[in-house]
């Protein structure tokens, strides 16, 4: 591994990534083997349901995990030619809001209810510049509430987040995860607790900033409207595993893995007719103590039966000649069986 | 915040109003309905009419009751005078009347008796504090270490053994075993600041020891909830130094909740460690409260009452200020 020269490194890769929890009722396998790449300038989709692992996944990259007494982590996280996994707690946490940095979902819990939304975020600025006097730290965070569309950021600057609307607390979170211009920015499910029309500005501005700084962005969502908006490529992770990956256009035109074809189906459109129901994907989530034997998804898929004993006792892998998809239905048939069997019930 | 601070001081004087009418209809009306004569746990059982009835005619006996309870207000407020022909008793504001068993105004008797408890109550204040966090907080950051399960068996032993226990024990051994400290009685502060000191180490230790295991149970509670918020988790993201996390931003949360706690805690103790002053012997408000319901000392009851409610009125008060202060979700409500 040591043999790769550090001008064909992609900007982050992520190497058979595994995360566990070891608990009092068993050890949760949140994590298990993921792998990929993401480029500068470019956008990542992850998307799952609840505990598929996709949010444990980008924690992990920060180094989140490390105070956690009962979490292991194994695999590689390389960010540019700096390796993670490895790194001293102290290395990790220079370029934690720094380098790299995150955005949370709800950004009302996410920022302490005691201190000003302003005083966190010259906090945020000044760790990772400690040189810099109070004063200059303060006309950077005002600077960034102006640049995220908050009014009279001056003022703003000194109110608590209880005092922010929702969208006006997400856009001071922006402004502190943008405040030492990260070149990976992480935005885990930035607008779930947010009204539509708001999702919409701030996934418009999310986007400006990305093309402002040039930043690579992973996007966690379970809205599958959110990637085909900002996404460039695609991962769907299912039971903490990926099960399929590829380019955003491949993921919404020709999508071959079941389960992929669920979230399509329970994704409301508007060119639906109004009495159509959503085709929800049936049953829930694994348990990541117990998963289920072979493929992890086999108790809610609808075509587990057509492959015979397979899906039931083997763990399918990553592959196919379009791009990954890790399903025992046979290569050939999955592009047929979508365009005949599942698209015409979208 | 004017508006606010008003609109408590009201609240705090009609509660303050509401314990003085409670506490005077049960201490002046129950020894009518158990059949007891106030004027006769004055003066003395086998006094003859004539004095009986100038005690009561002098004390406002025989006046009803609302009466009675106007003019002890007005002595609270204003003094009041016992008058009984031209026998005229002067007692000065704030008057709480006078002991039947010494005949002592009740108010000096009680300002001389809060000094000792005050004494009692902040020296062990600042130690439960001091102790009971610092416990709580490295038990949190610790959870499941050998430290943190000793820390809070010993707690646990704290919360459960009384006062007359550990207070016993605690000079057994400090003073007759190790004969590290002196047998000594309180000493004013103003007689003498070291023997003072030395005469009060015991009885804070063991107050303290009482309400330091809550605070380190309850401390190490909080931390232990805030370790696991969002904010928490955003402070680490952004990069902040794993002292910063806890020493900023983990204990302002997490021991907000314990200034409600202390402020009513202390604002309680003023009112009269009654076990811990007598264990003691300290001639404090609980050793007084204690002597004076043994006695049927009626005035000097219905005085440490007051004294106590007003503390802890007082206290609810400040708390009330002090959180508007510290969290600022609350200070517009």
């Amino acid at each position: 591994m040591s043999i790769g020269t550090p001008a064909s490194r992609p900007f982050l890769e992520v190497k058979d990534l595994t995360i566990r929890f070891e608990t009092d009722d068993g050890i949760v396998q949140a994590v298990t083997e993921s792998s990929f790449t993401l480029e500068k300038g470019k956008t990542l989709g992850i998307v799952g349901e609840s505990g598929s692992g996709k949010s444990v996944t980008s924690l992990g990259i920060l180094g989140l995990h490390r105070t956690r007494s009962n979490a292991k982590v194994s695999g590689e996280i390389w960010l540019e030619d700096q390796e993670l996994v490895t790194a001293t707690d102290e290395d990790v946490r220079k370029l934690r809001g720094g380098k790299m940095s995150m955005i949370f979902q709800d950004p009302l819990s996410a920022m302490h209810p005691y201190f000003t939304v302003g005083s966190q975020i010259v906090e945020a600025y000044r760790v990772h510049h400690p040189g810099v006097n109070k004063k200059v730290a303060r006309e950077r965070a005002i600077d960034m509430l102006a640049r995220v569309g908050i009014p009279q950021p001056e003022r703003r600057f000194n109110d608590y987040a209880h005092q922010f609307s929702g969208g006006m607390r997400q856009r001071a979170m922006i402004a502190m995860a943008l405040v030492n211009d990260p070149a990976l920015l992480i935005a885990d499910e930035p607008t779930t607790a947010l009204d539509v029309t708001v999702q919409a500005q701030i996934l418009d501005l999310i986007r400006d900033l990305q093309e402002e700084f040039g930043s690579a962005v992973i996007m966690i969502t379970h809205d599958l409207g959110v990637v085909a908006e900002l996404a460039d490529d695609v991962l769907v992770m299912y039971g903490g595993k990926i099960i399929e990956k590829g380019p955003a256009v491949d993921l919404f035109q020709a999508p071959e893995h079941p389960y992929t074809w669920g979230l399509l189906g329970s994704m409301p459109r508007l060119d639906r007719e109004v009495r159509d129901r959503l085709n929800p994907v049936k049953g829930s989530p694994p348990s990541l103590i117990n998963l289920p034997s072979g493929c992890s998804f086999h108790p809610r898929c609808p075509f587990a039966e057509r492959n015979g004993d397979r899906c039931f006792t083997e763990i399918p892998l990553l592959g196919g000649p379009r791009h990954p998809v890790a399903c025992h239905l046979p290569e050939d048939d999955r592009p047929r069986i979508f365009q005949q069997e599942v698209r015409p019930n979208l | 915040m004017l508006a606010y601070i008003i609109r408590r001081v009201i609240n705090s004087i009609i509660t303050l109003l509401v314990v003085t009418a409670v506490t005077f209809a049960i201490f002046f009306m129950v020894p009518k309905l158990t059949g007891s004569d106030p004027a006769l746990l004055y003066i003395g059982k086998n006094s003859d009419p004539a004095s009986v009835q100038g005690i009561r005619i002098k004390l406002g006996l025989n006046d009803p009751i609302p009466v009675q309870y106007g003019k002890f207000l007005k002595g609270l407020v204003a003094g009041r005078d016992y008058v009984n022909g031209n026998d005229i008793t002067h007692c000065p504001a704030p008057c709480l009347g006078y002991s039947f068993k010494t005949d002592q105004e009740v108010t000096p008797l009680l300002v001389g008796d809060l000094s000792v408890t005050l004494s009692l109550a902040v020296g062990a204040a600042i130690l439960w504090v001091l102790m009971g966090v610092a416990i709580g907080v490295l038990s949190a950051l610790r959870r499941g270490s050998f430290a943190d399960r000793g820390a809070m068996t010993v707690a646990l032993a704290g919360v459960s053994l009384p006062v007359y226990f550990t207070g016993l024990l605690a000079s057994a051994i400090f003073i007759r075993w190790l004969g590290w400290l002196p047998e000594s009685n309180y000493v004013p502060l103003t007689q003498n600041p070291g023997d003072w000191f030395v005469s009060l180490i015991l009885p804070w230790v063991t107050l303290a020891f009482l309400f330091a295991a809550t605070y380190a149970r309850l401390t190490r509670a909080n931390m232990l909830e805030t370790l696991g918020e969002d904010y928490i988790r955003t402070a680490r993201a952004k990069g902040l130094r794993e002292r910063s996390v806890i020493g900023k931003h983990a204990l302002r949360s997490g021991l907000t909740p314990i200034v409600t706690i202390f402020g009513l805690d202390l604002g309680a103790l003023l009112g009269g460690a009654i076990l811990t002053e007598n264990v003691f012997n300290l001639r404090g408000l609980g050793y007084q409260a204690l002597t004076a319901i043994r006695g049927n000392d009626l005035p000097v009851i219905l005085g440490v009452t007051l004294i106590a409610a007003f503390f802890i009125v007082a206290a609810n008060f400040v708390v009330d200020l002090v959180y508007g202060v510290i969290d600022p979700r609350v200070r517009l409500a």
